[in-house]
């Protein structure tokens, strides 16, 4: 009995964890580009959910087809917020673009709750609902397509960042932005890039977990909040590190609340990210670096 | 000259038609609901209820000549802004008697306000603290959570069904509703052997559901609203566990079916009547106002009417019964809402003392089991 519950707990931690990697993931990549933390990460993942549910509302489109049009228009708003409120700033020093995404968010969020209204809305899971018995513990179809869509996510991600002249230019930038701008590559446009990719991402992840957690105007302060944790946990780097730190914040929460007490599951969740701020500021797996802190 | 007298009488006749006006002056009643912000699904259905009964009581041609007047703030589920909104509701707009705020929190920090200022508060919000013990000007219209945790314990009792487990939201609604079921569990000879919490945001509950599931739970009880007890139904479905789940009346609405989908199927709570009140009884006293209530909510916003928007139409109703006894100031009102007997209003059948400022009993709730996507009463 006891062995089915600590694998129950494992395997709702491996699910939950794998939506935080996902969201951390767009926080770092934006920090890696731009140096600052985009707190509006969050809302993108709010806005794929409920944009999905749009689109299989109100265009009766089926959901193969409501997904990519969800993160699409997701990826557009993106686009948008960083040449209406990123570009335009005068001093764009990091203390300043952080208070804007804070300020971008809440914009955000009061636009949805205006739109979409204040109440809970469920999406159909990708493939049914019956669950999927492993040994004594049991997941559901779209706790699969949850991490299937990760892996794959990470995947194109590796393959984007070392194999294509523009990936490699946007590390280029996250290294030196000065130099890179000396060597021809524009860093503008790489920002705006940065910020395209990481609200497609998140939207992925908002409409992944959507049949799951259900979605409303409001989810996506916590999400947001999980996946920067997940990105100080993998010292804010853009590939496997960040993912592990996801997967490791999900499966200790979910083992805290059941072997612990329920209560202190998301202090579990903010502890570990204050340790890791205290004592290794550049991630659990980073090196020492002085540059990046 | 001629229009010199015309503009005279003009003036005479406009005049008399002011004081006119002045006479029947409204009576007005101030509103506190949480509109936007966390518990904006308690506060807009009470605001879009006390809207429409005073629309419909002025169509009507008011109470006893007098017109009403309700001045509505949103205070956001803040406290802090209830209790500026509520002395300015007093001070400002000078209004006869308060209906809200939407939650307990709220309320208990509107209070002092109203009790110093001598002003009649109705609040909308299901703490018994509340009224407990009585004070002087408040009253209230949700029912205690005392007596939908009866309800529950009263079928467990009569199924002798004596291991529970509670999962509890970590909030307000949560945490008085956790306080109440262990306090009354050891009446009803039931003991609690799990008491797990979640977090109202949370997105997966399958950690303490597994833990319950390892224990001898004979019946699980949540006590959240919506969306968290929607979660809950989905992965105890995940896990397969066949416990009976009871819910608390928090989610007593059509859309946790329709977030749970089949996973609330079979899933037992206990509810105000209005959810049900086509298959109550014709000898039920309260028959007539819900239908008539629901008909209404149906016919103003295309929505179903649910029994937060029924706890605004109970304070709304009370406040019409008292002045059509003749009160007309904050003293009055008060004095006649605590003589109120037998008003079969939304919630239940409201006696009022200067004992007893909740007025329901137990047959305030029924309880209601999730059968092919609909509610029906559990006999």
């Amino acid at each position: 009995m006891q062995f089915d519950q600590i694998l129950q707990y494992a395997l709702s931690g491996f699910s939950t964890g794998a939506i935080y990697a996902l969201i951390g993931i767009g926080f770092s990549i934006i920090y890696n580009a731009t140096g600052i933390i985009n707190f509006a990460q969050g809302e993108f993942v709010m806005l794929g959910g409920l944009l999905t549910l749009t689109c299989l509302d109100l265009l009766q489109l089926p959901l193969w087809a409501a997904i990519p049009c969800a993160v699409a228009v997701s990826t557009v708003a993106g686009l948008l917020f960083e040449r209406l409120a990123i570009r335009p700033l005068r001093q764009p020093t990091p203390i300043n673009l952080v208070i804007i995404t804070i300020g971008g968010s809440i914009l955000i969020r009061g636009l949805a709750m205006l739109l979409w209204g204040k109440d809970t809305h469920a999406i159909p899971a990708f493939s049914g609902d019956d669950p999927i018995a492993i040994g004594g513990a049991t997941i559901l179809p779209q706790h699969l397509w949850i991490l299937a869509i990760t892996v794959v996510i990470i995947a194109i991600n590796k393959f984007y960042f070392y194999h294509t002249i523009s990936g490699k230019a946007m590390r280029a930038c996250s290294y030196n932005r000065r130099a890179a701008g000396l060597v021809g590559i524009d860093v503008r446009r790489m920002v705006l890039f940065s910020f395209m990719i990481s609200s497609a991402m998140g939207a992925v992840a908002g409409i992944i977990v959507a049949p799951l957690t259900m979605t409303a105007y409001d989810v996506g302060v916590m999400l947001g909040l999980k996946g920067f944790c997940a990105a100080i946990i993998g010292g804010m780097s853009s590939g496997i590190a960040t993912v592990v730190g996801g997967l490791l914040l999900g499966v200790l929460e979910s083992l805290g609340a059941g072997l612990i007490s329920s209560g202190y599951k998301d202090a579990i969740a903010f502890i570990i990210l204050l340790l890791i701020l205290f004592i290794r500021p550049q991630g659990l797996f980073g090196k020492a670096d002085s540059e990046r802190v | 000259m001629n229009i010199r007298i015309l503009s005279f009488l003009f003036a005479a006749l406009a005049l008399l038609f002011s004081t006119n006006v002045f006479a029947a002056a409204p009576i007005k009643i101030g509103a506190l609901f949480a509109v936007t912000g966390p518990a904006a699904f308690l506060g807009e259905p009470e605001r879009n209820t006390a809207k429409m009964v005073v629309d419909e009581i002025n169509k009507a041609g008011g109470v006893k000549g007098r017109k009403l007047e309700l001045i509505s703030y949103d205070t956001a589920g803040d406290a802090t802004k209830a209790v500026q909104l509520a002395t300015k509701l007093i001070k400002d707009d000078k209004v006869v008697a308060i209906i809200g705020p939407s939650t307990t929190g709220e309320t208990m920090a509107v209070i002092p306000v109203v009790e110093k200022e001598q002003v009649p508060l109705i609040s909308c919000s299901a703490g018994s603290k509340i009224t407990d013990p009585v004070k002087k000007w408040v009253f209230k219209t949700a029912q205690n959570d005392s007596l939908a945790v009866g309800r529950i314990f009263d079928y467990l009792q009569k199924r002798k069904q004596t291991n529970v487990a509670l999962l509890t939201v970590s909030d307000g609604f949560g945490a008085s509703g956790r306080e109440q079921l262990k306090a009354q569990a050891s009446k009803y000879g039931i003991k609690i052997v799990s008491d797990d919490t979640y977090g109202p945001k949370d997105t997966d509950m399958t950690a303490q559901l597994t833990k319950i599931r390892g224990s001898q739970a004979q019946a699980i009880i949540c006590w959240g609203t919506n969306p968290g007890p929607a979660v809950i139904a989905k992965n105890a479905r995940q896990l397969g566990i066949k416990t009976p789940l009871f819910m608390s009346h928090g989610v007593s609405s059509k859309k946790f079916i329709e977030l749970a989908g089949d996973a609330a199927e079979g899933i037992k709570l206990p509810s105000g009547k209005v959810l049900v009140a086509d298959q109550l009884p014709n000898s039920d006293q309260q028959k007539k106002s819900l239908l008539s209530f629901v008909k209404d909510y149906q016919n103003h916003y295309k929505a179903e009417g649910d029994h937060f928007g029924g706890h605004a139409w109970d304070a709304v109703m009370l406040i019409k019964g008292a002045i059509e006894k003749g009160a007309d100031s904050a003293q009055s009102i008060r004095d006649g809402l605590e003589k109120t007997r037998g008003f079969a209003g939304i919630g239940g059948t409201f006696n009022y003392s200067a004992q007893d400022h909740a007025g329901l009993g137990k047959d305030a709730f029924v309880l209601v089991e999730v059968k092919k996507r609909d509610w029906v009463v559990v006999k």
